[in-house]
């Protein structure tokens, strides 16, 4: 590689993607308190590959990781996983405020300024609300290349090639440097931080900024009106054999 | 009121995805304009002018537009959002949609609404979340919309004989620095679209090798039917992973969906518990998948899978 890399990945605290959500009674949200909540797995891939890409290149060429979260304070756990993984620093961009993926473009693309990073790896979407945006809109106020949905990231003579997941299979886009990644499933499988690097994790730079500091006024463009749970099905009706299944499809379910 | 509906064209012709997107505006009362962008954009144009809901169809014939690249792609919808003064603008919520209508809802600083499943007015749309374990209803004071639509949630247009008005178009696009597209490895398949398949046949984990998915291709082609796969059965390689299934792969809603040697994750669920018959095949009778399935069959898939090849 010719020249030197830095690093910026974007972390998120969500409900653990194990747990099954229960909505709320009053309707306004999903039950979250007392819940287990863990980084967002695609996250957990974006900071796997920005160390990755520093084991290959090696640590004069990808000079330094920094992790970013968006949120109240308990986004700074999430932040000491990043750390404990690998990250070298990390800034907690703290808000109480609810944060749609727009916002959060916007506020990264002022860490970016100031960060002034090559890479930013992000991942496609968060578990939560499923929106699957941020990336793509940080390189959209960056006027950035972007390549989503990542399965392979290569980087050699300061340009980027990456193959992307798409509908029928697989793409592969080329760009110059600075660029937006978004992760997919399969381009990696994160590591689990040691006992002793999440010892030394703790030690390791956290700086936290508040979207002020970053010029930053939070505004929410969607109220949410309700959430409901989904429409239950009436399934768990067995059959004994391939001749009864046959037959219900049939003559029952006619669908064949 | 009046909407934009992005087509993403495949050389001459287009993604059938738009199709759906182009009903979902259609709900709404103003008049729908599609976008057709790509070096064979006018060939596509001809057949996106005969599909019925469609106002006018602008034609943007320019190679800089060929697979959907974003950076072009979401300045050109930029571009057009201004001169039609749109106020919606709609895309399937495919990879390409999702790829390109983020970069530009920056550009028009709106915050996008993903993969809606209803309208409910024009402000005013459904969308679930947490792989699909809630449903939210949100409202957006966004003077324009961004929407990506979930295809299984809204009919496929249909095409008819009269040919709506095409316009030729060439806006200035500031597009660089850009992204390059260098290749594709697209799984050739005379198989249905998985997305729009009336059944869907798909396998899991269970399978045990990318030789044991051969019966699961097998039962498909029998009964002329696209092939899913959960994501272990991608993981582990035993399949293509443009067959997964499941919150982070494709949303399927057939007619008939048959689970073999699924468990049933919360992720591969939330891709196809809006189908409308599931058959669940699979050794393990306490495997959550059965408590979706209108119809469970426990016992060993390879025994199963074969003579049910030989009764249908």
């Amino acid at each position: 590689m010719s020249s030197k890399l830095r690093i910026l990945v974007g972390v998120k605290r969500v409900v653990d993607s194990a747990v099954k959500v229960r909505v709320n009674s009053a309707q306004t949200g999903v039950e979250t308190a007392n819940v287990k909540h863990s980084m967002n797995p695609f996250d957990e891939i974006a900071v796997e590959e920005a160390i990755r890409l520093r084991e290959k290149h090696g640590k004069d060429a990808v000079e330094e990781i920094v992790a970013v979260s968006c949120g109240p304070t308990k986004a700074q756990e999430t932040l000491r996983t990043a750390l404990a993984m690998g990250a070298d620093r990390a800034v907690h961009v703290k808000t109480d405020a609810e944060l749609e993926p727009l916002s959060v473009a916007k506020l990264l693309s002022k860490i970016v300024e100031t960060e002034k990073p090559s890479l930013v790896i992000l991942g496609k979407q968060a578990i939560d609300d499923d929106s699957n945006q941020t990336g793509q809109m940080l390189a959209g106020l960056l006027n950035w290349p972007q390549a989503t949905f990542a399965s392979k990231v290569d980087i050699k003579d300061g340009s980027l090639e990456v193959v992307r997941e798409v509908d029928g299979g697989l793409e592969t886009v080329s760009s110059s440097l600075p660029a937006i990644v978004t992760t997919d499933l399969r381009l990696n499988e994160p590591r689990y931080a040691s006992l002793p690097n999440i010892m030394k994790a703790k030690k390791k730079p956290l700086k936290t900024v508040s979207p002020a500091d970053l010029g930053i006024e939070i505004r929410s463009r969607l109220q949410t009106l309700k959430v409901t749970e989904p429409a239950k099905r009436q399934g768990g009706k067995i059959v004994a054999s391939v001749d009864e299944l046959l037959d219900k499809l049939r003559n029952e379910a006619k669908v064949l | 009121l009046s909407s934009l509906v992005f087509v993403e064209t495949k050389g001459s012709g287009i993604e059938e995805g738009a199709l759906n997107a182009i009903s979902a505006a259609r709900k709404l009362s103003g008049p729908v304009t599609a976008v057709v962008a790509g070096s064979e954009a006018d060939a596509a144009a001809k057949t996106v002018a005969k599909i019925e809901g469609v106002d006018k169809v602008v034609v943007a014939k320019d190679a800089m537009f060929d697979h959907a690249l974003p950076e072009t792609t979401a300045s050109l919808l930029k571009a057009l959002q201004e001169k039609e003064g749109s106020t919606h603008i709609f895309a399937p919520h495919s990879a390409a949609g999702k790829n390109v209508m983020p970069r530009l809802a920056a550009l028009l600083d709106s915050q996008q609404i993903s993969d809606i499943v209803a309208i409910e007015g024009e402000d005013t749309f459904v969308r679930p979340v947490y792989a699909g374990n809630a449903i939210a209803t949100v409202k957006t004071s966004d003077a324009i919309k961004i929407l990506t639509v979930r295809t299984t949630s809204f009919p496929a247009a249909v095409y008819s004989d009269a040919a709506s008005a095409t316009e030729e178009v060439a806006p200035t696009i500031d597009a660089s620095p850009l992204s390059k597209w260098v290749k594709e490895d697209v799984a050739k398949s005379d198989r249905p679209d998985l997305a729009a398949a009336k059944r869907v046949v798909s396998g899991g984990r269970a399978v045990k090798s990318s030789e044991g998915f051969k019966i699961i291709y097998d039962l498909a082609d029998k009964i002329g039917a696209a092939v899913g796969a959960s994501r272990a059965a991608v993981d582990a390689g035993y399949c293509d992973n443009s067959l997964q299934v499941g919150q982070t792969g494709r949303i399927v809603a057939p007619e008939l969906y048959i689970a073999i040697g699924i468990s049933g994750a919360i992720q591969h669920l939330a891709g196809m518990k809006d189908s409308k018959v599931i058959v669940a095949i699979n050794k393990d009778a306490d495997a959550p998948i059965f408590q979706l399935a209108d119809y469970g069959l426990v016992g060993d898939l390879f025994t199963i899978v074969p003579e049910l090849m030989e009764k249908v």
